[in-house]
């Protein structure tokens, strides 16, 4: 009986110590984890630069585990997170679930939308950015064959191929394109020997401009483009620095500002659907001292043409996930 | 005559195995920084100290006594089915089709043809690399591990370009109609006066892992067939003389043990997700080895060790939500007690036997 009284003892001290934490926002990583330089680094990056903004504190965790989601969102309200980011479209279906829970914490997912009122869905036209860094590979290969390395073979990855392939094709329509996924599970996110290893595949095949859009395995692509001295396209963070002068440039997706925004807004939180693009600035290509040298100006000139008429709406960039499918090889 | 007494076979040496690998990992969590005992205090109360946690824990473990019970069958025949992953996702796939495609009236028949579908679909995939080494020698250890990634590649093909919703991102089929939607133990525990955590996962199909438990124990050792595999287990020759067909033994151990792991998507698939997603068993077949081992393939040990494991996942899990712990903290705490558990055993068991063996001498100078 004592022992029964100390353990609940014990479960109501825990319960105790987790409330105390109220109101602090927290951030959920997805499969591919926080240090993976591309996706989930990104909004590590966004809550980190509000932590030191604000002097205050946020808590994050990476997932080991799809059972886990719903069990961490739930954790998560309870214990008083308010609001709770969410980085990943595979959070969408757990999300839809727990929201209506928990009518008074608010919620961010990003790359999907979830229509609840407590929650904030921030979606990108990474098709958009797909298509500027896919004129300036062309412009910048010789071959004429360029290298398109995606993660895990789903719509949301074709979408940034497809993108791609329309912009190689608006510079060169002659040029090849090498298309690889890395794999068909969650785990192709997180796996640069992979990677590294489609690189050298893509490279025999005459490619000399590879795009990685494969979060943590993307770390593989560029190390192994750099050493075998070809250009590589980074994605989702600025990953110009990793290796200065052998990175063309990077299709920048600003997760972090999405983590940022919400965590600034707290409680008060802004539902509804938030759309980035090319016109908002929430996606672009990345341009620094790391990759001026790269950059031609004829290159830009075109580049520049090309995201001032996406923004007006004078170009329109096909959409794979629109209809599934896609105008070009 | 018996080295150790049974008790110190099943109860001492893995508990002191199991404490073994909690002081190594205390010690890795005391080099990165944290506190080893509010670690392991999190990890009891996290898994064991509340019907939520029991929840997630026996969630976890119906998962592993499917896999592992799915391992110790093909053991029993000296096969090393370490294809259960693949089993249990293509028996996913068989839980969908039936879930989605049939209209049930109500979630008894649901379960019921599902589970049925889940064990073919699984068998099914546990057939192939059984006929191969049956009729061609390949070996299966190598068969069943391609069938993994074959699996794997299937479900990505179906989920991505046929069972997908139009207009979603996720590669995983429609929610299941609410009919076929399984009782929790919430659901189940309530008339009983009993308030289980309404969030947790586990289900009734912690039942039915149990009754295939209690079958996988009969089927072993009380029938022709059981005697057979175990026969054919220990010598696969003497077996052929006695006139037991090799081809046959084979292949329908390697469909029983196919349909136990399939029967693990019941879990994960309906009782769970409520709908298909890729990669449902999240390694829970390379588990069952694991727990097959530790079990000592007998179904009563397979059991337990799930139990454990299932600790170890929802313990893993609270660790990473509430302490500065990294996931990959978290493996390494699950993998020392694999090591020590299963592939260390003769380290914890040759001293206790020396000791026992001590004592008896010392009582027979007397």
């Amino acid at each position: 009986m004592s022992f029964m009284h100390k353990f609940l003892g014990a479960t109501a001290a825990l319960s105790f110590s987790a409330v105390t934490a109220i109101a602090e926002p927290a951030v959920i990583y997805d499969l591919g984890g926080k240090f993976d330089k591309s996706f989930n680094e990104s909004s590590f990056n966004g809550a980190t630069r509000w932590k030191t903004d604000n002097n205050s504190d946020f808590k994050d965790i990476e997932l080991q585990s799809d059972a886990q989601r719903e069990q961490v969102l739930r954790r998560f309200a309870e214990a008083g997170h308010n609001p709770i980011v969410m980085a990943g479209f595979m959070f969408g279906t757990a999300l839809s679930v727990v929201a209506p829970e928990y009518p008074d914490t608010k919620f961010a997912i990003i790359d999907m939308v979830v229509d609840a009122p407590n929650v904030r869905s921030v979606v990108y036209n990474e098709h958009e950015g797909s298509y500027l860094v896919g004129m300036m590979a062309a412009e910048a290969s010789e071959s004429g064959t360029v290298g398109f390395i995606g993660g895990m073979d789903i719509p949301l990855i074709r979408k940034f191929a497809c993108g791609y392939v329309q912009g190689v094709k608006a510079v060169n329509p002659d040029a090849t394109i090498i298309q690889n996924m890395t794999g068909t599970t969650p785990a192709a996110w997180n796996d640069p020997v992979k990677g590294s290893e489609l690189t050298k595949a893509q490279i025999a095949q005459g490619a000399d401009v590879i795009y990685a859009a494969a979060g943590g395995t993307g770390v593989g692509v560029l190390q192994t483009a750099a050493d075998e001295n070809i250009l590589s396209i980074g994605v989702d963070s600025n990953q110009n620095y990793m290796h200065s002068g052998k990175v063309l440039t990077s299709m920048l997706k600003r997760v972090d500002n999405a983590v940022y925004n919400a965590f600034k807004q707290g409680a008060d939180l802004e539902t509804g659907i938030h759309v980035g693009g090319i016109s908002n600035a929430g996606i672009s290509v990345a341009v620094d001292e790391h990759n001026e040298a790269l950059l031609t100006d004829k290159m830009m000139a075109a580049t520049y043409k090309a995201a001032l008429d996406i923004s007006t709406g004078q170009l329109s960039v096909h959409n794979y996930m629109a209809d599934n499918s896609c105008p070009v090889e | 005559m018996q080295k150790i007494p049974q008790w110190a076979d099943v109860i001492l040496v893995p508990l002191i195995s199991l404490l073994l690998a909690a002081i190594i990992s205390a010690l890795v969590i005391l080099a990165i920084g944290q506190d080893p005992l509010e670690a392991i205090k999190l990890m009891v109360i996290g898994a064991l100290g509340s019907t939520y946690g029991w929840g997630y824990t026996l969630y976890y473990a119906t998962n592993f006594i499917f896999t592992g019970l799915a391992v110790s069958v093909a053991f029993h025949a000296k096969l090393f089915n370490i294809g259960g992953e693949g089993q249990a996702m293509i028996g996913g796939l068989g839980v969908a089709i039936a879930a989605l495609y049939i209209p049930f009236p109500h979630w008894s028949i649901a379960l019921l043809v599902c589970t049925c579908s889940a064990a073919i679909f699984g068998a099914l995939w546990g057939y192939l690399p059984a006929i191969l080494q049956a009729k061609r020698g390949s070996h299966i250890v190598i068969t069943t591990i391609m069938f993994n990634f074959i699996a794997a590649g299937l479900l990505n093909y179906v989920l991505v370009n046929v069972m997908r919703p139009p207009k979603s991102m996720d590669p995983a089929t429609a929610l299941f109609p609410p009919t076929t939607h399984l009782p929790t133990l919430h659901d189940m525990l309530l008339p009983l006066g009993i308030n289980f955590s309404r969030t947790a996962p586990a289900n009734i199909t912690l039942i039915i892992a149990l009754i295939a438990a209690l079958f996988v124990w009969l089927l072993i050792w009380k029938t022709r067939l059981g005697y057979s595999i175990r026969s054919f287990g220990q010598s696969g020759s003497a077996a052929k003389y006695a006139g037991i067909n090799p081809v046959k033994i084979t292949v329908i151990t390697m469909l029983v043990s196919g349909g136990l792991a399939g029967m693990m998507s019941i879990n994960t698939t309906m009782g769970e997700a409520e709908r298909l997603i890729l990669n449902a068993p999240e390694g829970a077949g390379f588990i069952g080895i694991a727990v097959a081992l530790m079990g000592r393939s007998h179904p009563f040990g397979v059991v337990l060790a799930s139990l454990l494991f299932g600790f170890l996942y929802q313990g893993g899990a609270e660790l990473s939500m509430w302490m500065a712990i990294p996931r990959e903290l978290i493996v390494v705490i699950q993998a020392l007690v694999i090591l020590f558990t299963g592939a260390l055993d003769n380290m914890v068991r040759m001293p206790i036997e020396a000791f026992f063996s001590a004592i008896r001498k010392s009582e027979g100078a007397k």
